[in-house]
């Protein structure tokens, strides 16, 4: 069985940026992935419903310059939200990366209490470090979370690269994530241990250490990590250590850490 | 009428932006805040409902979760309250993506005029603030008064139902565009309205000018066009052509350059072709990856079979003097413009930065118009949107601290680009512009913003620097317009490509019609900002993100729609003939009538006087220095220096993962906080290949003499490619100069002749250095005025000058990323090596001036030498023996051990006794000394054998071995412990002056 047929579709334009990578990722995943312009699919010459993967990628769309995502998910709401909403309740997959992240939660795809996929209920603001800040972090991974993406992953590093990821929403939001578990995955030490609001592990105050969370489905999943800037074990940042580890016998070679790769990986096997 | 909607964050949440401004001003002015609230405040003017105005307030502008907003002045409570809003005329991105949003949302277009201005309203809390402390919290942190203006409001002063009232910062020119004629009677009629219009004509260039339009022929065809005299568009075109910044006339100029110890006289008729030319096009030949320099707007390489990549350097001083965070991020988004106008067009894949600025802490007489510590934290956030926000990874950074950059701060911006091979079934490495090809603007679009920005920079700064050439860079536009550019290229649609920098259209489109010969221009069709302008102005604004672009007629309608697909704006504005003429019109009027050739032949060369007096006829001399007694707490001291301590704080500010080809980062260690020796990424994600990059900045050698300056300065740069795993044979180079004014005056410039001496001798090291090693130069650019007239404590000014600096770039591709290096050492039991001799070279170097001392023994470069370490480090990385490689830089053999030390989190055992040295040497000089072409390399103990035979040839010793204790010792010959210093001390020490930033 081939499983190339599972398309997907990684939207680019007006100022989205991780659009390349992204394709590789999900083709190293077994996906056949293509970059469409966001004005391709509002004007109808692209086709949602021709791809079972959606992917909001990471970037800067509109320059972020009234809230991250905040344009671009009146932009989508304004043309294609309904198409959006058929697509998420036809059983396809859809992911957020840290600008898409900021952009599904504008969108209102996010939380997705009860399935009503228009409500804004949660939201990702300016850093509590006051700045853009570029670093690796670990993720502590909630096994009883329904998301497809992070299926088999207990703990994962990956970069953040963001001003504004401070997760935020009120108590009673917060409760019923928690108890729908859709808190998918959390800033932690690097043992896995949750980082408790300690910077940089928790590297812009997220509330509860909140990194991604999902929609009760599990195919709606949001996350201010790049999972697809961790394409080659020579991304992550202790890979030159463990290659020397290796080399002496002092680690397996299969014991190199999970990368990205696993999240697209499981959308795709998420269809076979 | 307008509106005003003001915008601010819950009142639980935390405002960091106000936490920021808290902080600096506590740090900065010892000024104590209680808190800040930040408001983002939007003025919308144009013509809309109560219910459009409820629907884009809710849907747009507030975040039902961290919001709240108000048409009304929102109720904050403060002592003070400072507004800050732009200027008009003033790049305001934020304020167009809002119109855009809103004409989104409404589905309506604005007007012609209607537009929205952001600004923002501070609400200070501080019950004992004074209302001068509020004054430099406004003018200091908030506000610079070029760009922005700026209200304070007491508690008592507020108005709670006006508000800041409402300030539309719309431009008005009310203006009918005029050509005007300029009468050219006498060279000193025409030298004066050069000086009266902001021309900055070379005095020299004046008689040619004239003698050209005096010409009967030329008078006589200027008559069929319905021109006389010459007007304000042709001069203004034939000024931008001949600043120094386009026509880099001190590097065509002559110099003579005479030794003022031996008397001997040289003539050099152009350092660019004896110097940059002659050595590049000789390594060219022999070089099969060189694929096009010295012609292009960035020089091109060979990646791989399919791919080229792509290579520029600029800087952007002037600008980032005046508006530190607009002169920057116009300096680093349109750097990048120059890949993506080389060949056909290149994708972006890294930029890095290199700052000089005064000392953070600075507390002198001096005033700069922007404090070193605004001026640097404006340029960090200036490099910082315009990088991250282009989504290219910044992958690579320096800092330099020193006094002499007060005067003028420097602005360092490199981009690299990656082209495929063949695009469309063409060659990408060539084009040309054809007759009958269309010429179109792409991106944005012109307003006064920028005009004389080239003849600027081309002065030294003063007083009367005109403030119109500020601008402020636009990284979402220009991302919009790369995207699309690439997919135009790829279907073959671009015949000719070249970006919109300094000179505007007049330079861009001038420069492309040589190649057809002639230019038809339509100024009327050039896609406006504002009304207003004059044909001059439109002609030579250096408004940004703009690309020129030929393309055949049969492919415009393609293009068009590809364009409007992307959301960027394109304009046929003309065509390129073979007339032999740049023919601007406006309106079927003609405006410019000038032959193509005026600028290509005779205009005199500048002439330079350079007198050499070597350091022993200036006096300089090695200090009388005893050995320390603690030296332990002469290396802490060391590390905690400006130019060696910790600067993560702007490294994080940086995407540097951006792209997904990361493989070493900036930063790297166990704790991935020590600084790589060079970057290294896989810019095409299915292979294993690799561009390696890195730069060297090491002006403080020229206060000895420029050319050890210089040879150090590359051969640094070489080492640190080489410490990653580059490969010594593929290693292209960048050289940016930035030199202080070099032409003499006897009162204004009395040393000018000493700093042309300089320049030569910086630009023979270029040349002897590239030869040696190999390296064609890919491209290369000069900014010649570092200098600032600063005022002083009792009103008077002092000129000051920048050590004559050039920043050095190497690039090269790695075969395989799976055999690069860290610097960090990484297991225990390993063996450290150091490669190359250490000799007494401690003159400018950090050592001595810890104490005040310049010294006379600068490091020297010994090529042959360092050449075969450098090819022994390449074959041993090749063979997978090194473990770790550093460069011992900056500092000294100490200090860089104390870095590999950091990076692994491992202790190290060193003897000095083992270290190679040209001579005996005292242990001082040994661990201090700052001498070239050595490298600190560990190795696991079982290829001792392997490893030393690698070496056998190259000056090298086993000095130690690496630790499970994480503690860095250093006997002497005798075995007294000199130094014994935890690492976590050592770290403290190199962390603490910038750690509290982030």
């Amino acid at each position: 069985m081939t499983i190339s047929t599972i398309n997907a579709l990684v939207l680019t334009g007006y100022g989205l940026n991780c659009d390349n990578e992204t394709v590789y990722a999900l083709e190293l995943a077994g996906a056949s992935a293509h970059r469409v312009h966001i004005n391709a699919i509002i004007d109808g010459s692209a086709v949602i419903d021709d791809y079972q993967i959606m992917v909001f990628g990471g970037g800067f769309s509109w320059g972020d310059d009234h809230g991250a995502g905040v344009v671009q998910a009146v932009r989508m709401k304004h043309t294609v939200g309904e198409k959006i909403t058929r697509f998420i309740e036809s059983g396809n997959l859809v992911i957020g990366i840290c600008n898409g992240f900021q952009t599904i939660v504008n969108l209102g795809l996010l939380p997705g209490f009860d399935n009503n996929y228009k409500q804004r209920s949660v939201a990702l603001t300016y850093n509590d470090c006051g700045n853009f800040r570029d670093d690796w972090v670990t993720l502590s991974v909630n096994s009883d979370s329904p998301c497809v993406f992070t299926r088999n992953i207990t703990i994962i590093d990956l970069p953040v690269r963001h001003g504004e990821g401070k997760f935020v929403a009120e108590d009673a939001v917060m409760k019923q994530l928690l108890e729908n578990h859709q808190v998918v995955c959390q800033y932690a030490l690097p043992d896995g241990t949750l980082a408790d609001n300690k910077f940089p592990f928790n590297p812009n105050g997220a509330m509860m250490d909140i990194a991604g969370i999902c929609d009760t489905t599990g195919r709606v999943f949001g996350l201010m990590p790049h999972p697809e800037a961790f394409n080659h074990p020579a991304n992550h940042p202790q890979w030159s250590y463990r290659k020397e580890l290796i080399r002496r016998g002092q680690m397996a070679p299969d014991d190199l850490p999970v990368t990205g790769i696993r999240i697209f990986e499981n959308a795709v096997g998420y269809f076979l | 009428m307008p509106y005003r909607l003001e915008i601010t964050l819950k009142s639980d949440l935390f405002d960091a932006e106000g936490h920021g401004i808290c902080s600096k001003a506590a740090s900065y002015f010892d000024i104590a805040l209680d808190a800040v609230r930040t408001v983002h405040v939007l003025t919308i003017d144009a013509d809309l409902s109560p219910g459009q105005l409820k629907t884009i307030q809710a849907e747009i502008f507030t975040n039902p979760v961290t919001q709240t907003s108000s048409y009304e002045p929102l109720p904050l409570d403060f002592d003070w309250c400072i507004w800050v809003g732009y200027r008009p005329g003033v790049k305001d991105n934020p304020g167009s993506t809002a119109a855009e949003a809103i004409e989104d949302v409404l589905s309506r277009k604005f007007a012609p005029g209607e537009a929205v201005y952001t600004s923002r309203r501070y609400c200070l809390n501080g019950p004992h603030l004074t209302r001068l402390q509020v004054d430099l919290i406004a003018g200091e942190l908030l506000a610079n008064d070029i760009i922005q203006q700026v209200m304070v409001f007491g508690r008592d002063q507020w108005d709670s139902r006006q508000g800041i009232g409402y300030i539309i910062p719309r431009v008005r020119l009310d203006h009918t565009p005029t050509v005007s004629t300029i009468p050219m009677d006498s060279d000193a009629a025409l030298q004066k309205v050069s000086n009266e219009r902001n021309l900055a004509l070379n005095p020299n260039d004046v008689p040619v000018i004239r003698s050209y339009f005096q010409n009967p022929e030329v008078q006589a065809q200027r008559k069929r066009v319905g021109l006389s005299e010459p007007t304000d568009v042709e001069l203004e075109y034939i000024s931008q052509a001949r600043s120094d910044h386009c026509s880099h006339n001190t590097f065509q100029g002559v110099f003579t350059y005479m030794d003022a110890a031996t008397g001997e006289t040289e003539i050099i008729h152009s350092l660019f072709k004896t110097c940059i030319q002659a050595p590049t096009l000789a390594l060219a030949d022999k070089k099969e990856w060189v694929v096009s320099v010295l012609w292009d707007n960035a020089g091109v390489g060979r990646f791989d079979a399919d791919h080229y990549y792509t290579i520029t350097g600029e800087t952007h001083n002037s600008p980032s003097n005046m508006e530190a965070y607009g002169g920057a991020i116009t300096g680093i988004v349109g750097v990048y413009r120059d890949p993506m106008g080389t060949g056909l067009g290149s994708k972006l894949i890294m930029g890095s930065y290199g700052f000089c600025v005064g000392h953070r802490d600075y507390s002198g007489d001096l005033k700069p118009r922007l404090h070193p510590r605004r001026l640097l934290d404006g340029v960090i956030e200036g490099v910082r949107d315009g990088g991250n926000k282009s989504g290219i990874p910044t992958g690579f950074g320096q800092v330099t601290f020193h006094p002499g950059y007060m005067g003028k701060c420097l602005v360092f911006v490199t981009a690299i680009g990656l082209m495929p091979e063949v695009a469309a079934g063409r060659p990408t490495e060539t084009k040309t512009t054809a007759p009958g090809e269309l010429i179109i603007m792409c991106g944005g679009r012109v307003g006064k913003d920028g005009i004389h920005g080239v003849t600027a920079s081309s002065e030294t700064f003063s007083e009367n620097t005109p403030a119109g050439h500020v601008q402020i860079g636009d990284p979402y536009t220009q991302k919009k317009m790369h995207d699309f550019l690439l997919e135009a290229r790829d279907e073959g649609l671009i015949a000719y490509i070249t970006d919109n920098g300094g000179g505007g259209l007049s330079s861009s489109i001038g420069e492309t019609a040589m190649m057809s010969d002639g230019c038809r221009v339509f100024l009327e069709k050039v896609p406006l900002k504002y009304d207003g302008l004059d044909q001059w102005e439109i002609w030579i604004s250096e408004s940004q993100e703009r690309m020129t672009v030929a393309v055949k007629p049969e492919h415009i309608d393609r293009f068009m729609e590809l364009s409007l697909r992307h959301a960027v704006e394109s304009t046929v504005i003309g065509e390129y003939t073979d007339s032999g003429k740049l023919h601007i019109t406006y309106n079927d009027k003609t405006c410019a009538y000038v032959d193509m050739d005026l600028l290509k032949s005779g205009f005199p060369r500048w002439e330079f006087d350079a007198v050499w007096q070597p350091p022993e006829l200036r006096g300089l001399h090695e200090p009388v220095i005893g050995e320390p007694g603690d030296y332990a707490a002469v290396l802490l001291e060391l590390m905690a220096r400006p130019n060696i301590c910790s600067k993560e704080w702007i490294t994080r500010q940086y995407d540097h993962e951006v792209q997904g080809g990361s493989v070493i980062k900036p930063l790297v260690g166990r704790d991935r906080d020590v600084n790589s020796d060079a970057t290294v990424i896989r810019p095409v994600l299915g292979s294993t290949r690799g561009i390696v990059f890195t730069q060297a900045l090491l002006p403080m050698y020229s206060a000895v003499d420029a050319y050890h300056m210089t040879s150090c300065t590359i051969d640094e740069a070489v080492r640190r490619m080489v410490a990653v795993g580059g490969d010594p044979d593929h290693i292209g180079g960048v050289d940016n100069f930035c030199w202080p004014n070099i032409q003499y005056h006897p009162i204004h410039n009395p040393d000018g002749k000493f700093k042309a001496a300089q320049l030569v001798r910086s630009c023979k090291a270029l040349a002897d250095l590239c030869l040696a090693y190999g390296i064609p130069l890919l491209s290369g650019k000069d900014s010649m005025y570092v200098d600032g007239h600063l005022p002083g404590k009792f009103g008077e000014t002092h000129k000051i000058s920048a050590l004559e600096t050039m920043q050095f770039s190497t690039v090269g591709v790695v075969a395989d990323i799976e055999k690069c290096v860290t610097m960090d050492v990484k297991c225990a039991g390993d063996l450290v090596y150091v490669l190359g001799d250490t000799r007494n070279e401690l003159g400018a170097s950090e050592y001595y001036d810890l104490f005040g001392y310049l010294g006379k023994n600068v490091p020297e470069v010994d090529p042959e030498t360092f050449k075969s370490v450098y090819a022994a480090v390449f074959q041993a990385i090749q063979k997978e023996l090194v473990v770790s490689a550093h460069g011992v830089y900056r500092g000294g053999l100490a200090v860089h051990l104390a870095m590999t030390a950091m990076g692994g989190n491992l202790g190290l055992d060193i003897d000095l006794g083992l270290v190679p040295a040209s001579a005996p040497l005292r242990p001082d000089r040994l661990l201090f000394s700052e001498s070239a072409g050595r490298l600190i390399i560990t190795i696991a103990p079982q290829n001792r054998a392997a490893f030393e035979s690698v070496c056998a040839k190259i000056p090298c010793a086993c000095i130690g071995m690496v630790t499970e204790t994480p503690v860095l010792n250093v006997r002497c010959r005798e075995g007294g412990m000199l130094i014994s210093l935890s690492l976590a001390d050592l770290k403290i020490a190199w962390k603490k002056p910038f750690g509290e930033l982030i």
